[in-house]
C-alpha cells in the first residue's frame, strides 16, 4: 500500500485522514485549538469528491446529536472539539453510549476548568476514561503521541467503534494538534455503501423496524442492558489494551505518560540514561482500556513509578490502582497550558531518587 | 545527527514560516522533523517562537528547554533564550533593536544584519530567508537545493514566482553572516 | 319481520367503513383518554402508508409524552435526547438524501430546551418535516408550565396562572420559523373535531409530499389538548382549547410555497 508523505499539523492530519478513511459525515463547531479541522474540511470540499458530509453545527450540543443521528443510520460519522465543547457534548455522548452507536469523537484538550486557557493540557482524563456523562458507560479512548497517530487513529477508531458498537474518543491535546511532523497517509478509501443490520435505513417489508434508543423504563430490563454493556467493556479490556514500552527492560524508574507528556518523558529517559539513571517509559496508547496488567508487572520490578501528565494527577489514580501499593507512585505535571520540559521531568525524578 | 533549534522574535517577522520552510526542507532531505509553535505563556507580549528539530532519528520530545542553536530576532527573545543554548551551541542574532548583546562565552555567537540587508535588497519580506541563509552557512545541515524544494512545498503556488528572490536572500545571508565570538 | 342476526353477519368486506391503520402496531397506546396524540399518530401513519413511504420513512421521536412513538408506528425510528430531534434529523437526511425524515416533538422539547436546534435546522433549510404538538403544558412530567402556556393558564409550576410579568410570554415559535427563508411550508392545525382532523391530515400530507422536493424545512404545528394535565374532561378540554388556545394560536397556513415553487397540486379528499 503506497502511503503519501506529508508534513502536517496534527489537526490537519485528522481532517485529511478522515476524508481518506471514507468517513460519511463530520459535524463540528469551531473552538480553539482545533478549528483547523473544520476549516481544513471545508477547504478540501470532500462532499464534491467522496460525498462526505461536512457541516458546521450551531453548537457542540447540536454537533454531537447530529453524530447520533448519523451513527443511528450506520454511517461512519465523527466530530471534533476541545475541552469546553466536549463538556457540552457529554449529554449526547452518554445517549450514544446508551444506544450503542459507533462514532468517533476527537478532543484536542486545552486547560480548564471553565473557559480556562487555549493552551495544551491533559486535564480531561477523568472525563474521557471514566464515562463523562451520566450513567455506567465507557468510551474506548485512544491517546495519540504523534501527528502520525493523529491520522492513524481515525481509521483505528472507526474500526473499534463499529466492532464494539461503542463511541471512541481520540484524546489528544493542543500541542499535538498544533505541531507539524511527517505523516504517511493511507490512500483514499471508498465510502462504504453498506451499513450494519441494526441501522435505521427505512423499514423494508422483510425485517422488523429498527429502533435506536437508550430508553428502557423496565428496571429489570435496564439492569440486563447494563450487564450487557459491562460484558462488552470487559471484552474490550481483554482484547484491546494497547501500549508502548521505551527502554523498560532494565528500568529501575518507570514513567507512565501518554500523548505529549509521553514524548517529553521519552527525552527525559534519554537524558536520565546519559547520566547513568536507568529510567524507562510505558506509554498507554489506549487509556480505556488502561494497561493495568503491564503496570502491575512493572510494579514488581521497578523502584518508583512516575505518572507524568499535564493535569493535577488524574491518570495517577489509575496507575496507583494498578500498582496496588507495591511501589511508590508520584505524580509530576504542569497545568494551565504549561508543558513540562524533559529537564524538569528529569529533575523531579532525581529529587525522588535522592529523597529530597 | 540531531539539531534542536529555537527561532524567536516578534510576531510578523516570518518566524513560523521560516521554521516551516526548515521543516519542509528536512523532509526533502529525508530527515525526521518536528515544528512546534510557541506555546504556554510565551505566546503573550507580541513575541513568537518556534522549536524546529531536524534529526536522522525518530524525534522524542518536540518540547525542549535546551537548544543546539538559538536564532534570535529581538531583545526579549535574547533575554529569554540566551541561557537555553547548550554549552558549545550557537547563537545567531540580528542586532537591529538590540541594546544588550549576547554575553555567553561558552557558545559561538554570530551576527547577521538581516533587517538592513533586506532593506538594501528592497524586499523586506525576505528578511527571514536572509536569517535562514546565515544559519545554513554556519550549520549546513540542509542543502540549498533541498531548501529551495522546501520553499516550493511550503509556499502556495501563487507565490512561487517569489522563489528566486528568496533564493537570493538565502545567499545574501550566507555571505553576510559574521562571527562575533 | 326480519330475524335479528348476530354481529358476525355484519363483518363483511362490503360493510367495511373503517379499519385499523395498517402502519399502527398492535401495541396499546399509553395516552390518556381524549389526548390529541393518538389522532395525530393515526393520521401520520395513514399518510405514510397511503403515500407508500414505509420503506423510506425515518422518524425521530422526542422526550415528552410521545417518547414511545417508536412503539406505535411500524417504521424505522431514532429516539433523541430532549430537544435534539432536529439535530438528529439533520444528519439522517443529509446522509440519506433519498429518505423521508421527520421529527415529532412537543412544546417543551421543541420550543424550550430545543429552541436552538429547531430554529437553526429551519434556518439552514434542512429538508425534513417537523411535526410540533402544542398543548401548552408538560404532560409527561405531570403538568408543568411550558413555553407555550398561555397567559393566565394554570399549571403545576404556575399554580395561580401564567403571570407574564414574572414568567414571560408564550412563545409563538411557529410564527418565528415561518419568517425564516429556510422554511418551505409552515402550517398550524388541530385535531379536536372531525373537520379539523381532515384539515390537519391535508396539511400533513402536503408537508410529507413536499419532502421529495428538498426545498426546505416543512413545519406543521398541531394545537392540541391535555385533559389530564389541564384537569378537565376530554370534552371540556377541547372546548377550553377552542376558546382560549386557538385565539392565541390561530389555525391555518402561515407560509405556503409560492405559485412558481409549488409543483404539487392541492390534495383532494
Amino acid at each position: 500500500m503506497e502511503r503519501e508523505l506529508r508534513l502536517m499539523k496534527g489537526n490537519e492530519a485528522i481532517a485529511e485522514a478522515a476524508i481518506r478513511a471514507g468517513t460519511d459525515g463530520y459535524f463540528g463547531y469551531p473552538i480553539t485549538p482545533q478549528s483547523e479541522i473544520v476549516e481544513y474540511l471545508m477547504e478540501a470540499k470532500p462532499y464534491e469528491t467522496t460525498g462526505m458530509v461536512v457541516l458546521q453545527a450551531e453548537s457542540e450540543i447540536a454537533a454531537i446529536n447530529m453524530v447520533y443521528g448519523g451513527a443511528g443510520c450506520g454511517k461512519k460519522v465523527m466530530t471534533t472539539s476541545s475541552s469546553p465543547g466536549i463538556s457540552l457534548m457529554q449529554e449526547g455522548i452518554t445517549y450514544i453510549a446508551g444506544a450503542e452507536l459507533p462514532c468517533l469523537i476527537d478532543n484536542i484538550v486545552r486547560g480548564g476548568p471553565g473557559l480556562g486557557t487555549i493552551q495544551p493540557a491533559q486535564s480531561d482524563y477523568f472525563q474521557s476514561v471514566k464515562g463523562g456523562g451520566h450513567g455506567d458507560y465507557h468510551l474506548i479512548v485512544l491517546a495519540p503521541a504523534s501527528v502520525q497517530e493523529m491520522a492513524d487513529f481515525v481509521e483505528l477508531g472507526f474500526d473499534l467503534a463499529f466492532r464494539y458498537r461503542n463511541p471512541v474518543m481520540i484524546l489528544s491535546d493542543g500541542a499535538i494538534g498544533q505541531m507539524m511532523e511527517k505523516v504517511y497517509l493511507n490512500p483514499q478509501k471508498e465510502r462504504s455503501g453498506t451499513v450494519p443490520e441494526w441501522a435505521t435505513t427505512g423499514k423494508p417489508p422483510d425485517r422488523e423496524r429498527n429502533i435506536i434508543t437508550s430508553l428502557e423504563l423496565d428496571s429489570a430490563k435496564q439492569e440486563l442492558f447494563n450487564l450487557k454493556l459491562i460484558a462488552k467493556y470487559d471484552e474490550i479490556k481483554e482484547k484491546e489494551v494497547r501500549f508502548e514500552e521505551f527502554q523498560c527492560e532494565d528500568a529501575e524508574y518507570l514513567f507512565v505518560a501518554y500523548g505529549t507528556s509521553a514524548r517529553v518523558c521519552q527525552k527525559a529517559v534519554q537524558l536520565a540514561r546519559n547520566e547513568g539513571i536507568r529510567a524507562g517509559l510505558l506509554r498507554p496508547v489506549t487509556l480505556f482500556p488502561f494497561p493495568e496488567k503491564q503496570i502491575e508487572r512493572f510494579a514488581e520490578k521497578v523502584k518508583i513509578i512516575f505518572s507524568v501528565e499535564m493535569s493535577a494527577g488524574q491518570m495517577k489514580e489509575d496507575v496507583m490502582l494498578a500498582a496496588a501499593g507495591r511501589v511508590p507512585v508520584f505524580h509530576f505535571g504542569r497545568m494551565g497550558g504549561m508543558v513540562p520540559t524533559p529537564e524538569e521531568v528529569l529533575d523531579f525524578l532525581k529529587s525522588k531518587i535522592t529523597g529530597d | 545527527m540531531t539539531e534542536e533549534i529555537i527561532i524567536a522574535g516578534f510576531g510578523g517577522q516570518g518566524i513560523l514560516s521560516m521554521g516551516k520552510i526548515m521543516a519542509y526542507s528536512g523532509v526533502m532531505q529525508d530527515m525526521e522533523v518536528s515544528w512546534m509553535p510557541s506555546y504556554g505563556p510565551e505566546m503573550r507580549g507580541g513575541t513568537a517562537n518556534v522549536t524546529v528539530i531536524l534529526s536522522d532519528e525518530k524525534i522524542s520530545s518536540p518540547i525542549l528547554r535546551q537548544f543546539d542553536t538559538a536564532i534570535i530576532l529581538n531583545q526579549q527573545s535574547l533575554d529569554k533564550f540566551e541561557d537555553s543554548v547548550k554549552k558549545g551551541g550557537i547563537i545567531i542574532y540580528d542586532s537591529h533593536g538590540i541594546v544588550r548583546h549576547p554575553g555567553r562565552s561558552d557558545v559561538s555567537v554570530y551576527h547577521v544584519n538581516a533587517m538592513e540587508e533586506a532593506g538594501k535588497m528592497n524586499s523586506p519580506k525576505t528578511f527571514n530567508m536572509i536569517v535562514l541563509g546565515a544559519y545554513l552557512k554556519i550549520r549546513p545541515v540542509l542543502s540549498l537545493e533541498n531548501v529551495v524544494k522546501g520553499l516550493e512545498k511550503s509556499l502556495p503556488e501563487r507565490y512561487h514566482n517569489l522563489i528566486p528572490d528568496n533564493e537570493k536572500a538565502l545567499k545574501r545571508g550566507m555571505e553576510t553572516v559574521s562571527r562575533i565570538s | 319481520m326480519t330475524e335479528v342476526t348476530g354481529i358476525k353477519d355484519y363483518i363483511k368486506p362490503e360493510n367495511l367503513v373503517y379499519s385499523k391503520t395498517r402502519l399502527m402496531t398492535d401495541n396499546i397506546l399509553h395516552y390518556c383518554p381524549g389526548c390529541g396524540h393518538s389522532t395525530a399518530h393515526r393520521i401520520l401513519a395513514e399518510i405514510i402508508d397511503e403515500e407508500g413511504l414505509q420503506q423510506d420513512a425515518i422518524g425521530v421521536s422526542p422526550v415528552g409524552c410521545s417518547v414511545f412513538l417508536y412503539n406505535y408506528l411500524d417504521i424505522d425510528w431514532q429516539e433523541a435526547a430532549h430537544g435534539r430531534a432536529p439535530a438528529l434529523a439533520t444528519a439522517i437526511k443529509r446522509l440519506n438524501p433519498g429518505k423521508v425524515v421527520f421529527t415529532y416533538q412537543g412544546d417543551g422539547d421543541l420550543a424550550a430546551i430545543g429552541t436552538s436546534e429547531t430554529i437553526h435546522s429551519c434556518n439552514r433549510g434542512e429538508n425534513f418535516l417537523i411535526i410540533f404538538i402544542n398543548n401548552g403544558i408538560y404532560g409527561m412530567t405531570g403538568g408543568q408550565m411550558a413555553p407555550t402556556t398561555i397567559p393566565g393558564m394554570k399549571s403545576s409550576t404556575s399554580p395561580y396562572g401564567r403571570d407574564t410579568g414574572q414568567m414571560g410570554y408564550p412563545l409563538k415559535i411557529t410564527d418565528i420559523v415561518a419568517t425564516l427563508p429556510g422554511t418551505y411550508y409552515v402550517s398550524r392545525q388541530s385535531v379536536h373535531t372531525a373537520l379539523n382532523v381532515r384539515r390537519a391530515k391535508r396539511a400533513l400530507r402536503k408537508a410529507v409530499q413536499y419532502q421529495s422536493l428538498n426545498r426546505g424545512t416543512c413545519f406543521v404545528e398541531i394545537v392540541s389538548n391535555c385533559p389530564a394535565g389541564w384537569k378537565m374532561t376530554p370534552v371540556e378540554a377541547n372546548r377550553w382549547m377552542e376558546e382560549n388556545m386557538l385565539p392565541y394560536y390561530p389555525l391555518g397556513d402561515l407560509k405556503v410555497p409560492s405559485a412558481e415553487t409549488s409543483v404539487i397540486p392541492d390534495n383532494k379528499e
